[in-house]
């Protein structure tokens, strides 16, 4: 299915945040390899060019790797993943703060009103 | 590499084009944008050899002053019906077949059943969206360097435009070829776009990569509002 995409921001950069999220999630997991360029050009319904890019930052951070003549996959790498999940957790976290700071809420209140809300989830 | 340098294309007193020098990498896939009449159209023609420069040079890979020759390496897909409405859609096939040398009837055939297209149908009994499939198909069929596509999306329903906008990622084939399309309907192949030269009363007003626009917070469609404005600002 085409993907709906953020106006103001890079496809590439949001296309490597899907990738980045699905691998943390576990929907990919270590070692499973990766669509073809122009398969996952075709599902997500932008250019070869950008799933190229999207791929090769992806291996310039080493969340995956291409071996030649074989196609892309998520490094196996265990440490590295632990890594790309914090770094995950944390710009959430960052963009979280930011916005409760800009209407007015202490750090008091943020860790109170998370506390309330994760009670109230039962977990 | 497509080159235009210093190119004025004058129709009597109307200058479509007027003093334009750009250049055109390979390998890309490139959106011509502008409002009707603004010049775009003409940019194609002559990218085709359809038109001759009234001033200035036309370079496709180095080879200038292109004329029709040039379809041997260039596809070029006009706005107007270009598929004689007696043939089936099979014969139309066929027919191309042996007008182009590099004419791929196996592509054809894929594209045809990606495009839910059957032979048999009668070209003039098409729905006016099956016959924009059918152009693109005998378009993109073709093993050339170069496809150009002339509002291929103007006049269709969004179904239509979804399929082709689908039809090129699949089938263009970027290591070999480049494609230029012209059209006013961005929102719909900007994820598809390398980058975009914007065309107004025959004057590039703009000529960006899509990524580079995005980074600075607007997509296309915001960057293009903000030059207009500043032309109108200068006016």
């Amino acid at each position: 299915m085409p993907i709906e995409f953020q106006q103001d921001r890079p496809i590439y950069q949001q296309l490597m945040d899907r990738l980045s999220n699905e691998i943390v999630r576990g929907d990919r997991m270590p070692g499973d390899k990766l669509p073809s360029v122009r398969e996952y050009a075709v599902d997500t319904g932008v250019n070869p060019n950008t799933v190229s890019r999207v791929y090769r930052e992806l291996e310039q951070l080493t969340i995956v790797e291409s071996r030649r003549g074989q196609g892309t996959f998520v490094t196996e790498d265990r440490m590295r993943l632990n890594q790309l999940r914090e770094e995950l957790k944390e710009r959430q976290i960052d963009r979280f703060i930011t916005e409760m700071k800009q209407l007015g809420f202490s750090k008091e209140e943020m860790i109170l009103g998370l506390q309330a809300k994760t009670k109230e989830e039962g977990n | 590499m497509i080159s235009f340098e210093n190119v004025t294309k004058q129709y009597i007193k109307h200058k479509a084009l007027n003093d334009v020098t750009f250049n055109l990498e390979n390998g890309k896939v490139i959106g011509l944008v502008g409002e009707n009449g603004s010049g775009k159209s003409t940019t194609l023609k002559l990218i085709a050899g359809l038109l001759r420069t009234t001033k200035g040079k036309v370079l496709v890979d180095g080879q200038s002053n292109v004329d029709r020759k040039i379809s041997y390496s260039v596809a070029y897909m006009s706005e107007l019906d270009h598929v004689y409405p007696f043939f089936t859609v099979g014969e139309a096939i066929d027919f191309f077949a042996s007008q182009y040398n590099d004419f791929n009837q196996e592509k054809a055939e894929e594209i045809l059943s990606f495009m839910k297209l059957q032979k048999e149908q009668k070209v003039k009994t098409l729905s006016k969206g099956n016959k924009g499939r059918l152009k693109m198909t005998i378009t993109l069929a073709r093993n050339v360097p170069y496809i150009l596509l002339d509002e291929p999306f103007s006049g269709l329903d969004p179904m239509v435009r979804s399929a082709i906008v689908k039809g090129l990622i699949r089938f263009v084939d970027l290591e070999t070829q480049s494609l230029i399309i012209t059209t006013h309907e961005i929102k719909e192949i900007e994820p598809v776009l390398d980058e975009v030269l914007v065309i107004r009363d025959g004057k590039v007003l703009g000529h960006q990569l899509v990524d580079d626009i995005r980074c600075d917070g607007k997509d296309v469609v915001g960057w293009m509002e903000q030059l207009y404005e500043e032309v109108q600002i200068h006016d």
